[in-house]
């Protein structure tokens, strides 16, 4: 079907317009109509969006995800992209290991699989990768980072800061100083020391945030700070804005929505990187999503088998699923809480994000001329929460929960990935 | 009650059963004859995951004072270094038909994974995870406090007994446990460390906190005194300059002993380290009461293993 006619979608302002798409492109919006008619009416028609952190763990942690089923679950959660985390096996550290990443995603079909690129060769925090030959490669890789791991080596960060200037570059810094967080198991605080759970302190992503928001000043180089998760480090981003220095955050929809509390059952489902934190976090990290300090919602969707995840806490790896609950924890915050509208949402969950990262094609308005990669969505939809979805991993920490909103279609590229809220066949 | 995970887990009515229990555990280890009938055909794994020889040793003599029948299951290592996961561990001894599993790990909160994971179904006792809790060991000391300071000791509390818990509270289950259940038992709690091993969540649990030992025994007239251990790993992390320097400022030795009222008990959990955490003087005197408290790990066992496991049968 290379034509068809969205009829009377919401679009993000809360007018209502028919959408034509023709061979991958959008041909109009207004009254018209061509091709076949889908009924879109009560939906709201979004831009696709746009994840600049997925774990698909391809190659390496094939038993965990693969691009595929990864780019399966980013589909039915909306996005028409995301960005892939160098931390593979072998590492994303070569022009060889993003080229095939960006193939497998190119076959799968589901969303633009864009590679990011390790800083540091296997993610050791030593030697700088060879970023100019994964930027000259065919997966054009724009953004760098060595997520799982902080740059940790002040000097090192400050070379790969300025180095990626040569070509447009971001490095994506995981904030985390190792010292203060050797062992860590969660938030270090009144539940860690109850639970007797080794502590995550705040200052250890405060203190890498503040030293490289002034790194890269001194630099003249953007910096993007991937899941920031503390109040203080949403007081540092917001000086550093306000500075002038070219800084970009992201949140994670389990920072916005769960707590530390949590950890008292001791399910590992819990178990994430950097830790949940506080219901004071959580709310300044919304304010800080409302008001623009914080520019993108990324969802750190790091899928886990079964055998990483039950089992007693220390022995449980980091990390939760998020691509297809992303959505509906940013409705929840931006809409359905009354503090802001559709625009920011597109904002955060789309066109922010394609343009730190600077991926072609996506984060783009729907407009005439423009690709037809769009979400749509039941905006008054409940769902209940159960398993892992079109994901490999089970690693589910909304299980149970009632969340709002549902992604009815997906549109990639001028063609249904998803299509009433199930998957179509692709390749 | 079907698990024992955390002494915050007990209520006062069910901790004062189980030291009374216990008191009748103790006429039953006067006997010639050190034995019930009660377990006869149940059978208790003591699993364990860390080396201790003393807490597996006595909930091993326990549950054979209460006719179990006992296995000893040690893996030493963790879980992941071994190969084996703790699921398949207690799937196993599930198959086997474990009426009780007393669980020893490393890790924090591996006794709260067993007895919610459905891996087992048999009733679960946490001897010890990680730096989380150690019921039993409370439960003992809230035994020994009782048993030395209460004229009539069955159907007691605690109720404004002045309790100091010294040493390195931030990694102690030891003194977590205690926390809990003294104050469920009406004690007056006083954590006395240096800062860097006195979280401030564990603080504000408390009835008191000191950095110095020398400062809160010159405030409040306890009533008993516990020492902690210093574990090894602790001496290398800079969360105190020197053994020397802690033993200076926050060991119990003969002259702070002194200062103490003639009848504070001394306790400790053991193993001590002499000359760090309490000198000889102190360990030796007549105050300390750490050899009763070995002596009533056995009793004080056996009463919560009763509790769990027999269902509510009399003792004969």
């Amino acid at each position: 079907m290379s034509n068809f006619t969205l009829i009377g979608a919401t679009l993000a302002d809360g007018s209502k317009a028919n959408i034509a798409v023709k061979d991958g492109l959008i041909v109009s919006i207004g009254t018209e109509t061509s091709g076949d008619s889908i009924d879109a009416s009560g939906l709201v028609a979004l831009p696709g969006f746009v994840d600049l952190h997925t774990h698909l763990r391809e190659p390496g942690f094939e038993q965990s995800e693969t691009v595929k089923t990864g780019s399966q679950a980013a589909a039915k959660g909306g996005y028409t992209a995301v960005h892939a985390m160098a931390n593979t096996h072998p590492v994303a550290d070569t022009a060889g290991v993003v080229e095939q990443v960006k193939a497998l995603g190119d076959e799968a079909g589901y969303v633009q699989v864009q590679p990011i690129g390790a800083v540091t060769v296997g993610l050791d925090g030593k030697q700088l990768a060879e970023l100019g030959a994964m930027a000259d490669s065919k997966a054009q890789v724009r953004v760098f980072s060595d997520d799982g791991k902080c740059v940790h080596d002040p000097l090192l960060m400050r070379r790969a800061l300025s180095y990626v200037k040569n070509f447009g570059g971001v490095i994506a810094q995981h904030a985390q100083e190792p010292r203060l967080t050797e062992n860590s198991q969660m938030h270090e605080g009144a539940v860690s020391t109850e639970l007797g759970l080794a502590g995550w302190p705040a200052v250890a992503e405060e203190s890498i945030i503040a030293r490289d928001v002034l790194l890269a000043e001194a630099a003249g180089s953007r910096i993007h700070i991937c899941h920031l998760s503390t109040a203080g480090s949403v007081e540092i981003v917001r000086w550093a804005k306000a500075r002038g220095i070219k800084v970009t955050a992201e949140v994670t929809p389990h920072h916005l929505l769960l707590t530390d509390e949590l950890a008292r059952s001791y399910d590992p489902v819990f178990k994430v990187n950097p830790p949940l934190r506080t219901q004071k976090d959580v709310t300044a990290l919304r304010e800080a999503l409302i008001d623009g300090t914080i520019d993108i919602v990324a969802t750190d969707h790091a899928p886990h088998p079964d055998e990483s995840k039950d089992c007693e806490w220390n022995a449980a790896a980091f990390g939760m699923l998020g691509l297809e609950t992303a959505a509906s924890i940013a409705q929840s915050v931006l809409i359905d809480s009354g503090l802001s509208n559709w625009a920011r949402f597109v904002e955060v969950m789309s066109s922010a994000p394609a343009a730190i990262s600077g991926i072609p094609g996506q984060g783009r308005p729907l407009a005439v001329g423009e690709p037809a990669n769009i979400a749509l969505i039941d905006q008054s939809a409940k769902r209940v929460i159960h398993g892992g979805g079109a994901s490999k991993s089970d690693n589910q920490p909304y299980e149970g929960m009632t969340l709002p909103g549902a992604v009815v279609h997906t549109i990639f590229r001028g063609a249904f990935t998803v299509r009433d809220g199930k998957l179509v066949e692709r390749g | 009650m079907k698990h024992l995970l955390s002494a915050g887990d007990l209520s006062l009515e069910q901790a004062v059963a189980i030291l009374d229990t216990a008191i009748q555990m103790e006429q039953v280890n006067k006997r010639e004859i050190k034995k019930l009938p009660t377990l006869r055909g149940k059978t208790v794994v003591n699993l364990f995951f860390e080396d201790s020889t003393r807490t597996r040793t006595s909930f091993e003599v326990a549950a054979k004072r209460l006719s179990a029948d006992v296995i000893n299951f040690t893996a030493k290592g963790s879980s992941v270094s071994k190969g084996e996961s703790l699921k398949d561990t207690a799937q196993t001894l599930e198959a086997m038909g474990a009426d009780g599993v007393i669980i020893r790990h490393p890790a924090s909160g591996a006794a709260h994974t067993l007895a919610t994971s459905g891996w087992i179904e048999g009733s679960i006792v946490n001897a010890g995870d990680g730096t989380h809790e150690h019921p039993t060991q409370a439960l003992l000391d809230a035994y020994t406090i009782r048993q030395k300071l209460r004229d009539n000791a069955i159907g007691s509390d605690l109720a404004g007994l002045k309790v100091a818990i010294v040493g390195d509270i931030a990694h102690s289950r030891v003194a977590r446990s205690n926390l809990q259940l003294l104050k469920t038992l009406g004690a007056e709690v006083y954590l006395v460390a240096p800062a860097t091993l006195l979280p401030g969540g564990l603080a504000a649990q408390a009835k008191g906190h000191y950095y110095s030992l020398d400062k809160a025994i010159s405030e409040i007239e306890f009533d008993a005194i516990m020492m902690l251990r210093v574990q090894s790993e602790r001496m290398t992390a800079s969360f105190f300059p020197s053994e020397r320097e802690y033993a200076r400022i926050w060991g119990l030795n003969g002259e702070r002993l002194a200062r103490l009222r003639p009848k504070t008990i001394v306790m400790h959990p053991g193993p001590m380290n002499r000359g760090l955490e309490i000198d000889a003087k102190a360990a030796d005197s007549k105050n300390s009461v750490i050899l009763a408290q070995v002596a009533n790990g056995v009793s004080v066992r056996m009463a919560v293993l009763y509790h769990l496991l027999a269902g509510g049968s009399e003792i004969e």
